[in-house]
């Protein structure tokens, strides 16, 4: 049970990133029908930035929390101002274009993007300075138990306080209500006097920024960035975001979460349910390297990255709309 | 007699898809608080000729002029600042808003919350159902509660000038009663109104004045009782011999 209980902490942390990058994907998806490949570069980006940040003030006698938070803070800006350029620069002139056009310019922002971060950065995995000293907290009575670290409650709070204010911004401001009418349909949101090309750009500046925060904590949690690393996070974040129905702001978050969970779950017992050494009473080679190696398994934890694309695959076979799917009369 | 001058002048508007001239460099005037129709068959022209106004179809040549000024071309968000709002074809409700997210989108360029919140009471009072109805989304709206949303949603920008785009499409012989009685009341609190129908005898009897539009051109235009009588009217609009 401590295994399950700890996994479920894990995937709740890593999901709630995903939730957070899914909700940037979904958002661009629902108001101009295009899958901006370049956000994983955007998380990157924002871990980068806020990595440098660190570094620079990590000699300094600032509490922790302030040096992070600086960083955090220098980091949404400089995202939001690529996610910006990438609208207007890239993406605005094609939007007439046929489909296919938006979507490699969007594979071919990505390569841009982690190229310049390669030249800026170097090509060496960079280790986030350990300001934060990461306590951890017991979360049952006996002493190994399962356990929540400070870097993980502040991961989840920062989700859950992220994800209302977009959720309030959304549904209770007239930003929010204009983002949602130019998504339905853009030429009416024009007749409203809505000037639409600057909610789309507002609305590639949000996602953005919540990719910065997001790439402060992915490098945090990992303790280290690299210039690659928003790919498969890009791509998981794009799974959760399909998994929950692309469009559709909850399903974002509910498939980043759920795919967090099945991702931690999955690395968490997938070794035990594919030990070979079960099958030692028939096959005598097998017996004998369990005796040296007893956890012996035809698949590891390192087989964890399979679970997010193994899910996108189901849920593009049994229900392509998503869990949430796209409902229907935000389309009318 | 000293006319003021016209809110509304189009001057050889020509409008085209491409290939297709829809529009042919057709001459429309509407003066300050006129209730002027433009009547005629499917494929006229007539929501070409809204569109260009608009600026959401290119204008391939002519000019449209707004309150002495040049707007040929301009995008439709800076009209709406201007007092210039559109009622397209077919609605154009925002079915996954809800009844009351639509009516403030209306009043999306206006920050008098006060004036904002006077007007909404006004409308609901127009329009009961949509008061029942403030927080269902749209979409489950009839399309005559639609019609009266998306008119109730452009009195919410404060319009001076109003372009309707057959507003009694698709509806009951009573609504379209209802719908017109809206329109009439809109033009006598004072917006200006051009009007685009197909049930040409009702549009000209609200109006002062009408023009008939026939594949791209306008062929007829003038006072709306004289137009009714026209016999060119009544054979072609009008089903009467
Ligand atoms: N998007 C378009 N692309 C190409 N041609 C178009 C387009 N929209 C309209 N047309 C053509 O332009 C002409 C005028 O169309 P328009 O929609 O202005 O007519 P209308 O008078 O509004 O008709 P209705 O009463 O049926 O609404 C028609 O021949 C139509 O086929
Ligand atoms: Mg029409």
């Amino acid at each position: 049970m401590d295994i399950f209980l700890q996994q479920l902490v894990n995937g709740l942390t890593l999901g709630s990133v995903y939730a957070i990058v899914a909700l940037g994907y979904t958002m661009v998806y629902g108001i101009v029908q295009l899958i901006n490949f370049a956000h994983g570069e955007v998380v990157m980006i924002g871990a980068m930035v806020a990595y440098t940040v660190i570094s620079m003030l990590a000699a300094t006698h600032l509490p922790p929390l302030a040096i992070v938070t600086i960083a955090t803070l220098a980091a949404i800006p400089v995202c939001m101002t690529v996610g910006y350029l990438l609208e207007r620069v890239a993406y605005r002139p094609l939007r007439r274009a046929p489909r296919l056009a938006p979507l490699i310019t969007a594979i071919g922002l990505s390569i841009i993007l982690q190229n310049l971060a390669l030249l800026i950065w170097s090509r060496a995995p960079l280790p986030y300075p350990q300001v934060i000293t990461t306590v951890s907290y017991s979360l049952t009575s006996h002493p190994n138990g399962a356990t929540i670290t400070n870097v993980q409650v502040a991961i989840l709070v920062m989700s859950a306080l992220m994800m209302t204010g977009l959720m309030l911004l959304i549904y209770r401001t007239k930003l929010g209500v204009a983002m949602r009418a130019t998504a339905q349909n853009q030429s009416v949101a024009g007749l409203m006097g809505i000037d639409i090309n600057r909610v789309i750009a507002i609305t590639f500046a949000i996602g953005a920024g919540l990719a910065a925060v997001a790439g402060v904590m992915v490098g945090s949690y990992y303790g280290v960035a690299h210039y690659q690393m928003g790919f498969i996070l890009g791509l998981k974040a794009f799974s959760a975001a399909v998994l929950g129905g692309i469009g559709n702001m909850a399903g974002a978050m509910l498939g980043g979460l759920l795919l967090g969970i099945i991702e931690a779950l999955g690395a968490g017992y997938v070794g035990d349910l594919t030990n070979l050494c079960q099958l030692s009473h028939w096959f005598g080679a097998i017996a004998e390297r369990c005796q040296t190696n007893p956890n012996l398994a035809l698949f590891g934890s390192n087989y964890q990255d399979v679970f997010a694309f193994l899910v996108l695959i189901a849920v593009l076979v049994f229900r392509p709309s998503g869990l949430l799917g796209e409902r229907v009369a935000d389309r009318a | 007699m000293d006319d003021p001058p016209p809110l509304l002048v189009l001057d050889k508007l020509a409008v085209a898809y491409g290939e297709i001239r829809a529009v042919k460099g057709i001459d429309v005037v509407v003066g300050k608080g006129e209730l002027v129709c433009l009547i005629g068959a499917n494929g006229a022209g007539k929501t070409t000729t809204l569109k260009g106004i608009c600026g959401t179809q290119p204008v391939r040549s002519g000019t449209v002029r707004y309150d002495g000024e040049d707007i040929t071309g301009m995008a439709s968000f800076r009209l709406v600042r201007k007092g210039l709002v559109m009622v397209p074809e077919g609605r154009g409700v925002f079915g996954g808003l809800t009844i009351e997210e639509n009516l403030g989108m209306g009043a999306y360029i206006r920050s008098d919350r006060a004036g904002i919140a006077e007007d909404l009471a006004r409308i609901y009072d127009l329009f009961p159902r949509l008061r029942e109805r403030r927080r269902q989304t749209a979409g489950t709206l009839s399309g005559g509660e639609q019609q009266m949303l998306a008119i109730g949603r452009a009195m919410m920008a404060r319009p001076r000038l109003l372009l309707l785009d057959e507003p009694s499409m698709g509806l009951a012989p009573l609504m379209v009663q209802k719908v017109f009685e809206t329109v009439l009341a809109v033009a006598k609190s004072g917006v200006t109104i051009l009007l685009i129908e197909q049930n040409a005898k009702l549009a000209l009897e609200v109006s002062s004045r009408g023009y008939v539009m026939e594949s791209g051109e306008i062929t007829l235009e003038g006072d709306a009782r004289a137009l009714l009588r026209d016999p060119k009217v009544r054979a072609a609009y009008l089903g009467a011999a």
